[in-house]
């Protein structure tokens, strides 16, 4: 039945190769390469759909498959294992149907790019990736995506590689995530002894949540061996899903073309810490001081990265700090244990933030060609020279405004429910807190403001692009404008198939949240994971939000769209707030101080005190003292041949001395 | 009545006295002709013992150490031409270029 699951991350991989080895010298064509590209992840999306399908109406809804064995030893026994169950199937969907659009969308945008072939290798790639890190069954082929996308991500953030900055931002994420992974594989390590401790030595998914009740009373370094261990795969997850203290290499991400940061950088890889904290929610709901953690680090960075995005010009970093933003809610809805409520914010947010991506993109290009035409310099991606593009572009402006209103949490928009599910849980849940739940709002409020800010300056007002550039403006052609209002049309509804129970006048009940039931609940259940209050409460709450979102627009409606002056006034009444704010709080140079320059010092230590002095100084020691022995012992090469023939007579007699004397 | 001490001790006087021509003499052809004295008394001490054990053995190596000097004399004395011709001397002292 489900044995041909290998089938999806497996096309992916096909084209990634087909265009990587092929690309180049056989193939050349733009549009077969971007067929091919499109096509095998659309491929995957189909099988994808019919093992949803499947899944939807089977009754047992979790089921692994093995391909091949892949090591085995010791007790341990690693196989190329695929697992299919709610979780991961929603995921499927999220990463092929997404990706595939993505992928679709490349083929305008990348139209003409050096380099056309080496793009959709690396994105085939990416996806196959992410589909071995959502179907691993256990934690090592999860890992090997885990790293998979963490190179690609490198990869595509460097796609432009003759730039500094661009090589600089790939090796900066790279690094980072790096950090994160050290993490990941020390909770795994930790799990692994900590379960092999009562005779079960296994890294499978499906085994560890099975055995996980054995882990209750154990305790490492003080604290719980559950705690530990999820702590340090929360760091892991700190560092792919760009949250405090790892989230700076996101914004720095958004060097790479504009469908990489769609795809990789707001929908899909950086999910993958979400992902992975609700494959292991057995563990983190063993631990409720981790769950914890896990809010509030997610709170502080959905506040901190909102704040950021007050003062950016730059179009695509507003988004990359709206992204962090919004991570952080679905890190909360993790660490109030509203595991489904993250899932689902996750998947909302990957439609109405792919889509704000892409029509930012579709900006950018319409932009590009226009300042190239007329021959200028100024930024294509600065929104300082955008504005009035709501007639020039008005599909891009369409779908942009209706993911901003999904966004900002308007009702019965997608992210209207998710994001109020997050709320009610971080307020009603047994593991919620008040302080997390208030962060959050003021975070929601924040987002509805930068959102509409940045909506109001590029579409609104009066355009500021260059004159000579101004009029050749132009929408964009259909393979990016289709995706575009795919994205949005799923942005408008896809929240449907979540509504909170307090609000489903239908009766259609929470349809998400049954589904995802087989993974979730059984921890719910057994950790008295709840949320419970009155559904006049909740109802209240949501009015709350949906205000507070109003209040949110109406200031940035009042700031940008009705008194374009004002943020100049507000701006410089508050200059040396401003300056922080647009500075990034400096925790990029607050980071140099910390890390980065104590790193290098150590290194130069390494290599001039160390490697220089000690190391070489060893090796050419050595080579010194030999050369000296040998200028004295040269000395008996006297060339005489009377002195060899002595030396051998004098030795020859001494060994025959001994010979008989012995 | 000779015994095979006698060969013995006749071979080691012959021997010591071509180690003293080797290591005093100068004159390379002198010093050759030393060698060759005592190749002789180990030829001599090989033919003493093969008839004393009554073995053929060593009277067989002694043709080959004969060969074997005939050979070495060749390849010498051609050696010691070709440096004469160089260097106007076959004089030992003289020949002293492969050192430090």
């Amino acid at each position: 039945m489900y044995d041909k699951l290998w089938l999806i991350p497996f096309f992916p991989l096909v084209g990634a190769i087909i265009n990587g080895l092929l690309g180049k010298r056989f193939i050349k064509n733009e549009k077969i390469i971007g067929a091919i590209g499109t096509g095998a992840v659309f491929l995957s999306f189909l099988v994808s759909c019919k093992f949803f399908y499947q899944l939807v109406n089977d009754s047992v809804k979790i089921h692994e498959t093995v391909v091949a064995s892949w090591m085995s030893v010791g007790n341990l026994q690693v196989d190329w294992g695929f697992l299919l169950d709610p979780l991961s199937a929603i995921m499927l969907m999220v990463v092929c149907g997404v990706g595939s659009l993505i992928h679709l969308y490349s083929i305008g945008y990348m139209h003409g790019e050096e380099g056309y072939y080496r793009f959709f290798s690396y994105l085939n790639l990416f996806v196959f990736s992410m589909l071995m890190l959502v179907l691993g069954s256990n934690a090592l082929v999860m890992f090997v995506g885990w790293e998979g996308v963490g190179l690609c991500s490198y990869l595509l953030i460097g796609y432009y590689f003759e730039k500094q900055s661009a090589g600089d931002a790939a090796k900066k994420a790279f690094v980072m995530n790096r950090v994160g992974d050290f993490g990941f594989l020390l909770g795994l390590f930790t799990i692994f002894w900590a379960l092999g401790q009562h005779g079960v030595w296994t890294i499978n998914f499906v085994e560890i949540s099975e055995n996980a009740h054995l882990l209750s009373g154990d305790m490492v370094l003080g604290l719980g061996v559950t705690t530990v261990a999820t702590l340090c795969f929360f760091l892991g997850a700190t560092g792919k899903s760009a949250q405090l203290p790892l989230f700076t290499w996101l914004p720095d991400a958004m060097e790479g073309p504009t469908p990489v940061s769609a795809l990789i950088h707001a929908a899909t890889m950086v999910t993958a810490g979400v992902y992975m904290i609700g494959r292991m929610n057995v563990l983190f709901a063993m631990s409720p001081m981790t769950m914890s953690v896990v809010a509030l680090v997610g709170a502080l960075t959905a506040i901190f990265a909102a704040t950021i995005g007050f003062a950016q010009n730059d179009i695509k970093r507003v988004l990359a700090y709206s992204t962090v933003s919004q991570l952080g809610f679905m890190f909360v809805a993790m660490g109030v244990g509203a595991f489904t409520a993250g899932i689902f914010h996750l998947m909302t947010h990957a439609f109405f933030k792919a889509c704000l991506f892409l029509g930012s993109g579709s900006v950018i290009h319409a932009m590009h060609h226009a300042l190239h035409h007329a021959h200028l310099d100024d930024d294509a991606q600065d929104m300082r020279n955008m504005g009035g593009l709501r007639k020039k572009m008005p599909i891009t402006w369409a779908t942009f405004g209706i993911s901003c209103l999904a966004i900002s949490g308007l009702p019965f928009f997608s992210g209207f429910f998710s994001k109020d599910e997050i709320l009610w849980w971080a307020f009603a849940s047994t593991r919620g807190n008040k302080v997390v739940w208030v962060i959050v709002v003021i975070a929601a409020f924040m987002t509805a403001f930068y959102m509409f800010r940045c909506l109001y300056m590029t579409f609104y007002g009066d355009q500021k692009t260059d004159p000579k550039a101004k009029d050749h403006v132009h929408e964009s052609p259909w393979v990016i404008t289709l995706p575009l209002v795919v994205l949005a049309g799923l942005a408008t509804v896809g929240g449907f198939v979540g509504i909170p129970h307090a609000i489903d006048v239908a009766h259609i009940g929470n349809k998400l949240d049954t589904f995802l039931a087989p993974v979730f609940h059984h921890s719910q259940k057994l950790h008295n994971i709840e949320a419970h209050g009155t559904a006049s409460t909740e109802i209240m709450l949501m009015i709350f939000s949906v205000v507070v979102a109003l209040v949110g627009i109406g200031v940035a409606t009042m700031m940008y769209l009705k008194n374009p002056d004002m943020p100049a006034k507000f701006t410089a009444r508050f200059s040396k707030l401003h300056r922080w704010v647009f500075n990034k709080w400096y925790v990029d140079e607050a980071y140099d101080v910390l890390f980065v320059n104590s790193t290098k010092k150590l290194g130069i230590f390494c290599w001039r005190g160390f490697d220089v002095k000690v190391i070489d100084g060893i090796v050419n020691g050595l080579a010194k003292l030999i050369g000296a022995i040998s200028t004295a012992l040269r000395h008996t090469q006297t060339g005489q041949f009377h002195n060899y023939a002595l030396t051998m007579v004098f030795g020859t007699v001494v060994m025959l001395a001994i010979f008989i004397l012995n | 009545m000779i015994s095979v001490y006698h060969y013995m001790s006749v071979a080691a006087i012959l021997f010591a006295m071509g180690t003293y021509g080797v290591l005093t003499r100068r004159n390379a052809i002198v010093i050759f002709m030393c060698v060759e004295l005592m190749l002789n008394s180990v030829n001599l001490t090989f033919i003493s013992l093969s008839s004393h054990l009554q073995n053929l053995d060593g009277q067989i190596f002694v043709f080959f150490v004969m060969a074997v000097a005939a050979a070495e004399a060749a390849v010498g004395l051609a050696l010691m031409i070709a440096f004469y011709r160089n260097r106007d001397t076959i004089d030992v002292e003289n020949i002293n270029m492969l050192k430090w």
